[in-house]
């Protein structure tokens, strides 16, 4: 359960990511194949993790929140930047070779595309202990197996099953028994609930946050659904058209967002009670995000932006720290704007 | 109260599988009067989909077949209809916007021909005048510089986009019932927010009734006038959307309810699932359908099923819940 103060829940720093920029270069036209330019899908994107703790990212699709992810586990070249990751920069390893992937696993989206149907379950959740080669002896390693699938709410004899035998919740959590087979600091869940029926999501939210409590997981949890980030996370970054727009302790990004979009996100999200929702005031972006091919010049979020001023249009607001955990990239709120306005984007109070 | 718009009674498709016949949607009734919202709410598996298409006449068939019920548009008997007639209403006084608008736009024709063409079709006009129709259409959901975009083809909208251009089709004829399912789950939650603005703005302007598919709450908190919660086939509860949220009473409504995050609870607090999975419609159980995930199950509910009955006959009697532990 995330505690109330972030401060109680930050253990040592686990993993900084500095600078970030992952770019997909386009092939030209004509002979040469000059690069016609590139897809700037991460642009510059710097956050810390500590050991414990949940980093929520949100944004909207092609903002470049999975890509960060895949990054983060070295399983997409970096262009620019620095990854370190307990103690170690592993910016120039690979995720097939690299020694840190025992200790950072992934969780994914699809339950039904990412575990091998003609494997069985005792395989795919002991599959990363004979990659390592852990699973010398057999009966420890049919015990770990076993030990495996109960930490994560499912009975051991369901080892000697396929993945077609099973739901999409249960699905889910042979993946994250799998993430855990090596005992891992951290786990990069990229939606992992957004393919499940609404029913089911809590079952794996539930178990996330207890396998957090129980081993001390750090988690990077990619997600659209705001309510499911805000309910899981420490922390959350929002993430724009490559850019973290705004970071910040769960509850100040919820109850006083102070980016536009940050805002606008929040209101865009019904609450499931019609009595608040018919008390709330909503902030409303008109248009679509622009594409990440030719992103907006100045910030990126002017083209939408409903407070949008001349400086906007034309200069680049960095990412600035107001102190507290709290970094927004707007001119709004410069460290010398440093002001606090309010807003009623979900009310707080229930 | 005037007659409603559309009166389904009693509505039951089955479908033939491998597996067995199985009922997809199995004696579902419900109204919506004009100028309302109408939200099914549920899973997936739960028959909502099903409705919606059972509602245009669009189950193939075979595997599918609607095998009993009325459903009652404008005092119409829908299900007597010979399939001409039946065209002749739907895209006219009928629209359905589907989920993915991309495999419901044609790709080979313009945004203008596939908008202009239900006025073509239905009210006779001829194509120039469609089209100056069509370009207002488009103007109308919001669709930036509409003239030059007459002649565009759906692949060079964005997600967005498309689905407004599918709410100008829908709306081409001034329908009388706009039929939505999931219209904005495809689409991203600041895209959402504008799509079901405009199509609520939309229908109450024209005073069309909408039944809104979708499974999402927050949604349907926002804005539906009426629920209907379908779970394995069935209504389990039925209600105006501010006594459904204020007071829902089907043991599932409440488990729904306590099991998803909102942005406003107190953060911390541990959700609530529901434990086991959605029924299995090949395989359901002969008493009531959510027994098997149900704390409050007991020897009545797994050998009988619950009718739909009102919770407070005197006070409510249009709030339905189908459970034996709400007998009165």
């Amino acid at each position: 359960m995330p505690p109330d103060s972030p401060a109680t829940a930050r253990g040592a720093e686990l993993l900084r990511v500095e600078d970030l920029q992952v770019h997909f270069p386009l092939p030209g036209a004509g002979l040469l194949r000059r690069s016609a330019g590139a897809v700037k899908a991460v642009d510059g994107v710097s956050f810390t993790l500590a050991a414990g703790e949940t980093l929520g990212l949100v944004g909207e699709s092609g903002c470049g929140k999975s890509t960060t992810g895949l990054a983060v586990l070295r399983m997409q070249p970096v262009t620019r930047g620095r990854i370190v990751f307990e103690g170690q920069d592993i910016t120039q390893q690979q995720a097939r070779t690299g020694t840190f992937r025992r200790r950072m696993q992934m969780v994914y989206q699809d339950p039904y595309g990412s575990l091998n149907p003609r494997m069985k379950v005792r395989d795919l959740v002991g599959e990363p202990l004979q990659v390592h080669g852990l699973d010398t002896n057999r009966s420890e390693y049919q015990d770990r197996v076993a030990a495996l699938l109960k930490t994560v709410g499912l009975l051991p004899d369901m080892a000697d099953r396929y993945p077609h035998e099973f739901s999409g919740g249960q699905r889910q959590r042979i993946g994250i028994a799998r993430a855990l087979a090596l005992e891992p600091s951290l786990i990069i869940c990229d939606e992992p609930v957004s393919a499940l029926d609404v029913s089911i999501q809590a079952q794996v939210v539930n178990v996330l946050q207890e396998l957090q409590e129980r081993m001390g997981l750090a988690y990077l949890f990619i997600a659209h659904d705001l309510a499911v980030v805000r309910h899981l996370s420490h922390r959350v970054a929002v993430m724009y058209l490559g850019r973290i727009v705004e970071i910040a302790t769960r509850d100040d990004l919820y109850r006083a967002p102070l980016h536009p979009y940050t805002q606008a996100l929040l209101s865009a999200v019904p609450v499931a009670d019609p009595a608040v929702e018919k008390t709330r005031q909503r902030i409303v972006v008109q248009g679509e995000v622009p594409s990440a091919l030719r992103p907006p010049p100045g910030c990126r979020f002017h083209t939408r932006c409903a407070q949008v001023m001349d400086r906007c249009r034309s200069e680049d607001p960095p990412l600035a720290d107001l102190g507290q955990g709290r970094s927004v990239a707007c001119h709004l709120h410069g460290p010398a704007a440093g002001r606090t306005i309010p807003i009623a984007a979900a009310s707080a109070s229930r | 109260m005037a007659a409603p718009l559309l009166e389904v009674k009693g509505l039951t498709t089955r479908f033939r599988t491998e597996r067995g016949e199985l009922t997809a949607v199995d004696d579902v009734s419900f109204s919506v009067a004009a100028g309302q919202t109408l939200a099914i709410v549920g899973e997936s598996g739960s028959g909502k989909s099903v409705t919606a298409m059972s509602l245009m006449r669009l189950i193939p068939n075979p595997p599918g077949r609607i095998t009993g019920g009325q459903i009652l548009f404008e005092g119409q008997d829908l299900l007597k209809l010979s399939e001409a007639q039946m065209r002749d209403i739907r895209g006219d006084r009928i629209a359905m916007i589907f989920q993915e608008p991309m495999s419901s736009l044609n790709p080979a024709l313009t945004v203008g021909l596939q908008v202009a063409e239900p006025l073509n079709v239905h009210r006779g006009k001829p194509w120039r005048e469609a089209f100056e129709l069509a370009k207002g259409l488009l103007g109308k959901v919001r669709i930036p510089d509409a003239a030059s975009r007459l002649q565009t083809y759906p692949h060079q909208y964005s997600g967005g986009m498309r689905q407004r251009t599918m709410i100008a089709m829908a709306l081409a004829c001034s329908p009388k019932l706009i039929i939505a399912d999931e219209p904005t789950t495809a689409l991203d939650v600041t895209v959402q927010a504008q799509i079901l603005d405009l199509l609520k703005a939309l229908t109450t302007e024209t005073g069309a009734a909408l039944i809104l598919i979708t499974h999402d709450l927050g949604v349907v908190a926002r804005y539906a006038d009426h629920v209907a919660v379908m779970y394995g086939g069935r209504i389990v509860e039925q209600a105006a959307a501010d006594e459904l949220y204020a007071r829902p009473r089907h043991p599932y409504t409440r488990g729904l309810l306590a099991s998803i995050p909102r942005l406003d609870s107190s953060a911390g607090q541990r959700l609530v699932p529901i434990a086991g999975q959605p029924p299995d419609l090949a395989r359901l159980p002969p008493g009531c359908a959510f027994a098997p995930r149900c704390q409050l199950a007991d020897a009545t509910c797994t050998a009988t099923r619950p009718l739909l009955r009102a919770v407070f006959p005197q006070d409510l009697p249009q709030h339905l819940s189908a459970c034996h532990h709400d007998a009165a």
